[in-house]
């Protein structure tokens, strides 16, 4: 009896110190974070003001900024946007809505299972070899912008999927039983329902592209950039001018990998500086579109 | 005039042909907007013929100055010297050594930390946990390679000072940390599908949480479980920045972690640093290692795929 107690009292023990185990890893994970966010930030600091985005990057640490490298991501970023959201969301709702049970869809869906286990340089060797060569892009916000499209593509696509697939058969019946076509269903239910959840996927994919470097490092863009692309917007008709598109360019994280890598300290206070500024970014955007999802949870009852 | 019974009327027959023919219109349109949706579905399958034509493509050209058993046997990368080698082991070293740093860091705190999600946490703690771990995914990769450099590095030399300040070891310790939201989100969806009944049953039996977890969950999830493992490989195997500023970029046979080494990714990015002209050797070997890497973390897919249909218990 006094056996038995006393193996109660260890199984228990050992709940115990599994239940302390895994704050504790959950712990590391915290620390890692707060001790990477707080470097940066006591790193950086110093640069931390109105001249460091208004100004090139310079051979003078001191005088460097992050002008060319974040309108340059800002570019690439609404160039991606507008090939990813589109194509990532007509596939969604062509699997979800339209595809038949065949081997062309089973094809398709075992590619974008695919897809998003590719590293994200391959994505980059794919782009030196297909846009910047064979199509004659060159190095530009236009081939930096599909790459990144193609490689958020798996996410928006998924996204789209799960939202659509929440959504009760019930609201599908009820449009065609008033004589709606598949499309008006899909254009008048299915889209507007499944907003929110796509949208939550579109930022979440938009935060992976904003802070990816290797691909766009591997198509080539330059390091050094003290040069603005032509402005999108012309005095003169129509108004509109797209010669951005094909313009050499940097983005924020290509300048952060150039200033980490200069052995100069304060080139490294550059870098911590464009780092806090870049996870504050990705923070920003992930946190909205955790809270879009909390939201949407909580509104939503069918 | 009357109308014969039965026979429209030429205002009845013209409404009629109207009609058809506006339905006719919402037909072909319907088809036409299939067709769209499809092709864009279809990009999907575009994006990988394009990555396996373009990586053969070079590939094939780098393969016929340089021999297969040249590539996979020799020794020593050095592909843009005069006395040029071609070894990829040389690379793939650097990889593996820093993958297995790596996944030593993020399967077991990985697994841990979803069993704890999964099986012990109260449910407000797990509310506020799994958003946190997924912004800790979100962290651009260049961020984390600063991190490793600048902290990390200067931490552990504060425990073995002849570390160099490249090392694969602190670029693998920092990646796994990087890897442990794919493993332990991927895995407590596992587990939580996993019926309640059978956590019943082990209560039941009079087993504890730890043991039920353990001895009931666990197995019943390793299928989930394994695939999450075989993501977390394939993340490390193709992760690119953290390595190329942390682990420097000299290529190096060792599977020593405390030294410096470049890896096939890390390789790559120096080459696409560099001015080489397209078509060169140079500018080929890239995409030879590039189908390297893609070779191996195919063969982690599908991996992880013929594990999830082996293993997958049907309730």
């Amino acid at each position: 009896m006094k056996d038995l107690k006393q193996q109660i009292r260890s199984r228990k023990r050992w709940d115990a110190i599994f239940a302390l185990c895994g704050l504790l890893a959950l712990m590391l994970g915290v620390l890692t974070f707060a001790a990477l966010f707080v470097d940066m930030a006591v790193d950086g600091f110093a640069r931390l003001s109105w001249d460091f985005f208004t100004s090139y990057p310079s051979r003078r640490a001191g005088q460097a900024g992050i002008l060319s490298a974040w309108v340059g991501s800002t570019l690439v970023m609404i160039t991606t946007a507008f090939f990813a959201v589109p194509l990532g969301v007509a596939a969604g709702v062509y699997l979800e809505e339209y595809a038949a049970k065949n081997w062309v869809t089973d094809v398709i869906e075992i590619n974008i299972t695919n897809l998003a286990g590719v590293p994200s340089i391959v994505y980059g060797l794919l782009a030196l070899g297909l846009f910047v060569y064979q199509f004659g892009f060159g190095q530009s916000i236009l081939s930096a912008g599909l790459t990144l499209a193609l490689l958020i593509l798996p996410v928006v696509i998924v996204a789209t999927r799960e939202a659509i697939r929440s959504i009760p058969q019930a609201i599908r019946e009820g449009s065609y039983a008033l004589g709606a076509t598949q499309w008006q269903t899909v254009r008048y239910h299915i889209l507007p329902y499944s907003l929110a959840g796509i949208l939550t996927g579109v930022i979440i994919g938009m935060a992976r592209a904003i802070g990816e470097t290797a691909p766009i490092i591997t198509i080539g863009a330059l390091t050094f950039i003290a040069f603005l692309p032509p402005s999108p917007l012309k005095a003169e008709p129509p108004f509109l001018s797209f010669e951005w598109l094909m313009s050499p360019f940097t983005v924020m994280p290509i300048q952060m990998f150039n200033w980490t890598s200069r052995p100069e300290a304060a080139f490294l206070t550059n870098a911590a500086a464009a780092g806090f500024v870049l996870v504050f970014m990705t923070l920003a955007m992930n946190g909205l579109a955790i809270w879009l999802r909390y939201r949407l949870r909580r509104n939503i009852k069918w | 005039m009357s109308a014969v019974p039965g026979q429209p009327t030429l205002m009845q027959a013209a409404l009629r042909g109207e009609r058809l023919a506006r339905r006719r219109a919402r037909i072909v349109r319907e088809r036409l907007i299939e067709l769209i949706l499809f092709l864009a579905a279809l990009v999907s399958v575009f994006t990988t013929v394009g990555i396996v034509y373009v990586l053969v493509k070079e590939s094939v050209l780098f393969f016929e100055q340089v021999s297969i058993v040249d590539f996979l046997t020799d020794t020593q990368w050095t592909p843009l010297f005069d006395d040029a080698h071609f070894g990829i082991m040389v690379l793939l070293s650097g990889t593996l050594t820093s993958s297995a740093v790596a996944l030593s860091i993020a399967i077991p705190l990985g697994t841990i930390i979803a069993i704890y999600l999964s099986e012990f946490a109260p449910f407000k703690l797990r509310e506020v946990a799994k958003p946190f771990l997924e912004l800790l995914g979100g962290v651009p990769t260049i961020v984390y390679g600063y991190f490793a450099l600048l902290f990390v590095t200067p931490l552990l030399q504060r425990i073995y000072p002849e570390l160099p300040g490249f090392n694969l070891l602190s670029a693998g310790i920092v990646m796994g940390i990087m890897i442990i939201p794919y493993v332990s989100s991927i895995s407590e969806d596992a587990m939580r599908a996993v019926p309640m009944s059978l956590r019943e049953g082990s209560y039941a039996m009079g087993a504890t949480r730890f043991q039920t977890a353990i001895k009931v969950v666990f197995p019943a999830a390793f299928s989930g479980i394994a695939s999450a493992y075989i993501l977390g490989i394939s993340r490390a195997v193709g992760e690119t920045m953290i390595l190329a500023v942390a682990a420097g970029l000299q290529p190096n046979l060792t599977f020593n972690p405390l030294e410096p080494a470049a890896t096939i990714t890390a390789y790559i990015v120096q080459v696409a640093l560099g001015d080489l002209p397209h078509g060169s050797i140079g500018y080929q070997t890239i995409f030879a290692a590039g189908l390297t890497l893609m070779l191996f973390t195919l063969a982690c897919n599908i991996a992880g795929h013929v594990l999830r249909k082996s293993f997958r218990e049907a309730y």
